[in-house]
């Protein structure tokens, strides 16, 4: 009997003293159970089909953010992996006839393998250079296509393709959970000594190089890394909207995707992520309410500029400086209300 | 085919060289990636529009007016935008794209998304060498020579352009050699959006006008500079050179080509970039690792 509690007993504990304990712990931690059960509470089916398509973008942000954010390595053709995994998916399901359940990860596959040759090319360039030139790639891609229409579909693309699961909550399923998992698979990645040489990369390669840490391998491996979750997010899109089209490599989606990753904070995964879940949501909402439907973009642009113009380093890095402290003595984060600290009792500030 | 090569790459060229100076300066001084450059450039084209078709200004005043009305825009979206963020180089980025989708939008609210003509200003064609040539055209080519032309003057015989070839050498040395360089870094944005303004006021009646017509320059525009080098002045113009007639020849030469055009011009630049990753003209900043 005694056994059978300690399971309980230790996560209850784990959860009061590492999550509850930090108010940025406890958002993430309420955010993910209201996200696994708002289906069943509350089925409008117009609000878990925005909710999936905001996942899958969760996913492209997020992706962008291990590569941009974390590596240096700021990428202007983000598009071009959500393009392949959405093509890769669509073609083979629209050519070949498979399910989607094979085809979804041939196409972040794919996407990791355009990652890693793309990213040959970008070792030799560095800052602007590279975020200029990455720009090119998924031009050249739509090109291509553009040129082979019998086997692109052109410019109107790949139609018709099916869903991964019938029904509006089964979809909502498979992308909540695929995002969850791979965004808190990328913080992991983050955190982990992976994460610490994507990080040194970004703030000083060659002294990073001249500490016996090669930089080339690890520039390669945010690329393939990234460029798989993005072909991911990118074939999950294709699916769910069940059409793969040029609008899919276009430059607005790269900057798109810039906009989030900044806008909520380069560097922390889940700062992209809370971002898509705002902008996102509010695009759409806006879309649907007639005064606003033709000055949607101008809103969002008007408020990612006042938001910047306060908080420049992004919306999660200003909102979890004011919430929370950080330990003079051990560097461990507190509640703002607290005193002391929670870890070794030191006095704050 | 090769008249009609040898003319549209040329009118391109000149076009995409001054877009190209234009980003090349900002980038230099400021180290402002300045994706709105474009935006500006279609600015100018929808105010020349305005005045002409709409308020009925005549051709001359107009087109210094347009140009007039879109620096002065870009002087204010500067001080107001992108100077508060200046220290944060990623913030600056996204107020780019921010106010170039403003731009957009607000061209897409007031005049709606269809494609507009503006006339020309001069009607007819002239035959040189066997050329022929619009007169539109060839005022686009004299006008682009003239800017480009006094752009020069102004960068090597003036003390102005002496300070900021200064500024976008080294901005500490120019500090301590007593240049304002945040008044230099607003005259630069002036010079720079004002070259834009003149390439949009002078293509407007070529092309056709329409709210996303500043997205296909701004890709050619980066290829450009990034196959120049950054922040060189000589290797934007001869770039521009470069990638315009690559486009022409493309467009004319190639089955399909006018889709592939982009495609083949990007991958010029990034087989440039494999060779010289600085660029054909790029200096190596091997003191900003």
């Amino acid at each position: 009997m005694k056994g059978l509690l300690a399971w309980p007993r230790w996560l209850w504990a784990q959860l009061r003293h590492e999550v509850l304990v930090l108010p940025s712990r406890s958002f993430v931690f309420f955010a993910v159970l209201l996200l696994l059960v708002l289906p069943l509470a509350y089925d409008d089916p117009y609000v878990l089909r925005i909710i999936t398509m905001t996942a899958i973008f969760a996913i492209f942000a997020a992706s962008w953010d291990l590569l941009a954010g974390f590596t240096g390595q700021v990428n202007f053709g983000h598009a071009l992996f959500f393009g392949i995994g959405a093509y890769t998916s669509a073609l083979l399901s629209h050519h070949l006839g498979w399910l989607p359940w094979l085809t979804v990860p041939l196409g972040a596959a794919l996407a990791m393998m355009a990652g890693f040759l793309v990213g040959i090319p970008c070792l030799r360039l560095r800052g602007s250079y590279l975020s200029l030139a990455t720009l090119a790639f998924p031009l050249i891609l739509t090109g291509l296509l553009f040129a082979f229409p019998d086997f692109s579909g052109g410019e109107l693309g790949v139609s018709g393709l099916k869903r991964i699961l019938v029904g509006t909550v089964g979809n909502y399923y498979v992308a909540v959970l695929l995002m969850l998992v791979s965004c808190f698979g990328m913080w992991g990645i983050g955190d982990s000594n992976t994460g610490l040489i994507f990080h040194a990369i970004r703030e000083d390669e060659v002294a990073c190089r001249a500490s016996g840490i090669n930089t080339t391998r690890y520039k390669l491996l945010a690329f393939a890394l990234s460029g798989w979750f993005a072909g991911l997010s990118g074939a999950l899109f294709a699916h769910f909207m069940r059409v793969a089209g040029p609008s899919s490599l276009e430059v607005a989606l790269s900057f798109q995707v810039v906009i989030w990753g900044i806008f909520g904070g380069i560097a922390t995964i889940y700062g992209p992520v809370l971002a898509v879940f705002l902008l996102y949501p509010l695009t759409e909402i806006l879309a649907n309410i007639d005064l606003f439907k033709e000055i949607r973009l101008l809103i969002f642009a008007v408020i990612v500029l006042l938001v910047l113009l306060f908080m420049p380093q992004g919306l999660t890095p200003w909102i979890r400086d004011k919430i929370e402290v950080v330990c003079p003595r051990c560097k461990n984060r507190n509640v703002f209300t607290r005193h002391q600290c929670r870890l070794c009792g030191a006095e704050l500030r | 085919m090769f008249q009609d090569i040898l003319v549209s790459g040329l009118v391109n060229s000149g076009v995409y060289a001054l877009l190209a100076l234009g980003f090349s300066l900002i980038f230099g001084v400021a180290r402002i990636v300045n994706i709105a450059h474009t935006a500006f450039y279609m600015l100018a084209a929808y105010a020349l529009y305005g005045l002409l078709v709409i308020a009925k200004v005549p051709f001359l005043l107009a087109i210094p007016l347009a140009v007039a009305a879109v620096v002065a825009l870009s002087l204010v979206c500067y001080k107001l935008v992108i100077e508060p963020v200046r220290q944060h180089e990623s913030a600056v980025l996204i107020a780019t794209i921010a106010l170039a989708l403003i731009f957009q939008e607000s061209l897409l609210v007031a005049f709606g998304g269809s494609f507009r003509g503006i006339p020309n200003a001069v009607e007819g064609v002239v035959s040189i060498i066997g050329v022929r040539v619009s007169y539109q055209r060839l005022i686009v080519l004299v006008v682009v020579a003239i800017t480009l032309v006094a752009t020069w003057y102004l960068l090597n015989r003036t003390r102005l352009g002496l300070a900021i070839r200064t500024a976008a050498n080294d901005q500490e040395i120019a500090n301590l050699m007593g240049i304002d360089v945040s008044r230099v870094a607003m005259y630069t944005v002036g010079i720079s959006v004002a070259l834009a303004a003149i390439a949009g006021v002078v293509v407007a009646p070529v092309f056709v006008v329409d709210p996303l017509m500043w997205l296909s320059p701004l890709v050619t525009m980066l290829a450009i500079v990034v196959l120049g080098g950054l922040g060189s002045l000589k290797g934007s113009v001869i770039g521009a050179f470069i990638i315009g007639y690559v486009e022409a020849i493309t467009v004319f030469a190639v089955p399909s080509g006018s889709y592939l055009k982009g495609a083949v011009a990007l991958t010029i630049m990034i087989v440039v970039l494999l060779i010289r990753p600085e660029g054909l003209y790029g200096v190596v900043f091997e003191e900003e690792r």
